[in-house]
């Protein structure tokens, strides 16, 4: 065989381009975050938890790019990211405040095989969102009720602890309400950090150990953890975990700096 | 102002850069920190951002990798790290 037949059959690595992606469609959450769907020619798909470098170019050829959590599950035909505005920020205020559908941005991805879950029915589902860094984890829920649907054998129950500042800064609220009344496996708690609504019953505070012994499973129960949000939260919730006696190897972060922000 | 602590990332917000130089997925890469020995996940290190950017082990905080993007260049230092594992990726012959 020719060595170039030879080298055209060996099967490259795809190498991660830059695809023009299409604004199809855009979602205010809360006052200050806002989804974004995306038509991305060609995306190859995505496993829960991945995320996508986003480049914008402005007219005199600056390009800045940052790295978002994908929020919509694998299979779906759109990708969906979830922007939080930052005052001070470069790149969310455009994304949270200009660019309306039918624009055209540069897409690279899926990136990232830490930060990922693939159900497996023996491993309880455990995560642990704070603000804005709730993106990914909603990846994962809506991937685990959209392979329930067809196989509910084929997942593990979860638990979702959501940390914001309060009730209405809550993102998905709607959808998070309509997956947990559905679904006798999933349980949803939120703890408010700054303004609970009045009567609020629940959980008022940061992150502690007693909050997530009683909102998680035991040791034995071997859940796998996914936590993410602003790092003080991650690394508060990593550390508790750790010295709750899960192994640090079931403790998955991801770091969301000032959300929206993050990525090179 | 924000607390520089509020502005620390990951090395998960590395992998898209990293994706120009390794044809592996770096976050999953298993990083051993020159100065302490800890072993850890590369996505799990702690990232400033700068200039540059500068990954920090998570246990010592020694600086394990630098990169700096220039219009037309990347400088990488890896010093900081004694061995990095990586996954192969999947190179199968296509019939």
């Amino acid at each position: 065989m020719e060595r170039a037949t030879l080298l055209g059959r060996l099967a490259q690595p795809a190498r991660l381009d830059w695809r023009a992606a299409r604004v199809v469609a855009a979602r205010q959450e809360t006052p200050r975050v806002r989804t974004l769907v995306l038509e991305v020619p060609d995306w190859p798909g995505h496993s829960a938890g991945q995320h996508l470098d986003l480049r914008l170019t402005a007219e005199d050829g600056y390009q800045a790019q940052r790295s978002f959590s994908i929020a919509s599950a694998p299979g779906e035909p759109h990708i969906e990211v979830t922007v939080e505005r930052l005052s001070d920020g470069e790149v969310s205020p455009y994304l949270t405040d200009v660019i309306e559908e039918g624009d055209l941005l540069d897409v690279r991805g899926p990136i990232g095989g830490y930060f990922v879950w693939n159900p497996q029915p023996s491993r309880p589902l455990a995560l642990i969102g704070g603000g804005c860094g709730i993106a990914p984890l909603m990846c994962m829920l809506r991937h685990r009720a959209s392979v329930a649907a067809d196989a509910p054998s084929a997942v593990p129950p979860a638990r979702l602890l959501y940390s914001a500042r309060s009730a209405d800064e809550r993102i998905y609220r709607a959808e998070l309400d309509g997956l947990a009344e559905s679904d006798k496996d999933l349980r949803i708690n939120y703890t408010f950090t700054r303004s609970p609504p009045v009567g609020w019953s629940g959980y008022r505070r940061r992150l502690d150990r007693e909050m997530l012994e009683e909102v998680f499973w035991p040791t034995a129960a071997e859940p796998i953890f996914y936590v993410c949000g602003p790092t003080l939260m991650v690394e508060t919730g990593a550390t508790l975990l750790a010295e709750l006696g899960y192994p640090p190897t079931d403790i998955l972060t991801e770091r969301f700096g000032p959300t929206g922000e993050s990525g090179p | 102002m924000r607390r520089a602590e509020e502005l620390v990332l990951d090395g998960n917000a590395l992998a898209g850069a990293l994706s120009q130089i390794f044809v592996s997925d770096v976050t999953t890469a298993r990083v051993t920190c020159a100065a302490c020995a800890d072993i850890g996940s590369l996505g799990a290190a702690r990232l400033y951002r700068a200039a540059g950017e500068v990954l920090r082990c998570s246990r010592c905080n020694a600086v394990l990798l630098r990169l700096t993007t220039a219009p037309d260049r990347i400088y990488l230092e890896l010093t900081g790290m004694r061995c990095v594992e990586l996954v192969r990726p999947q190179t199968s012959v296509v019939e």
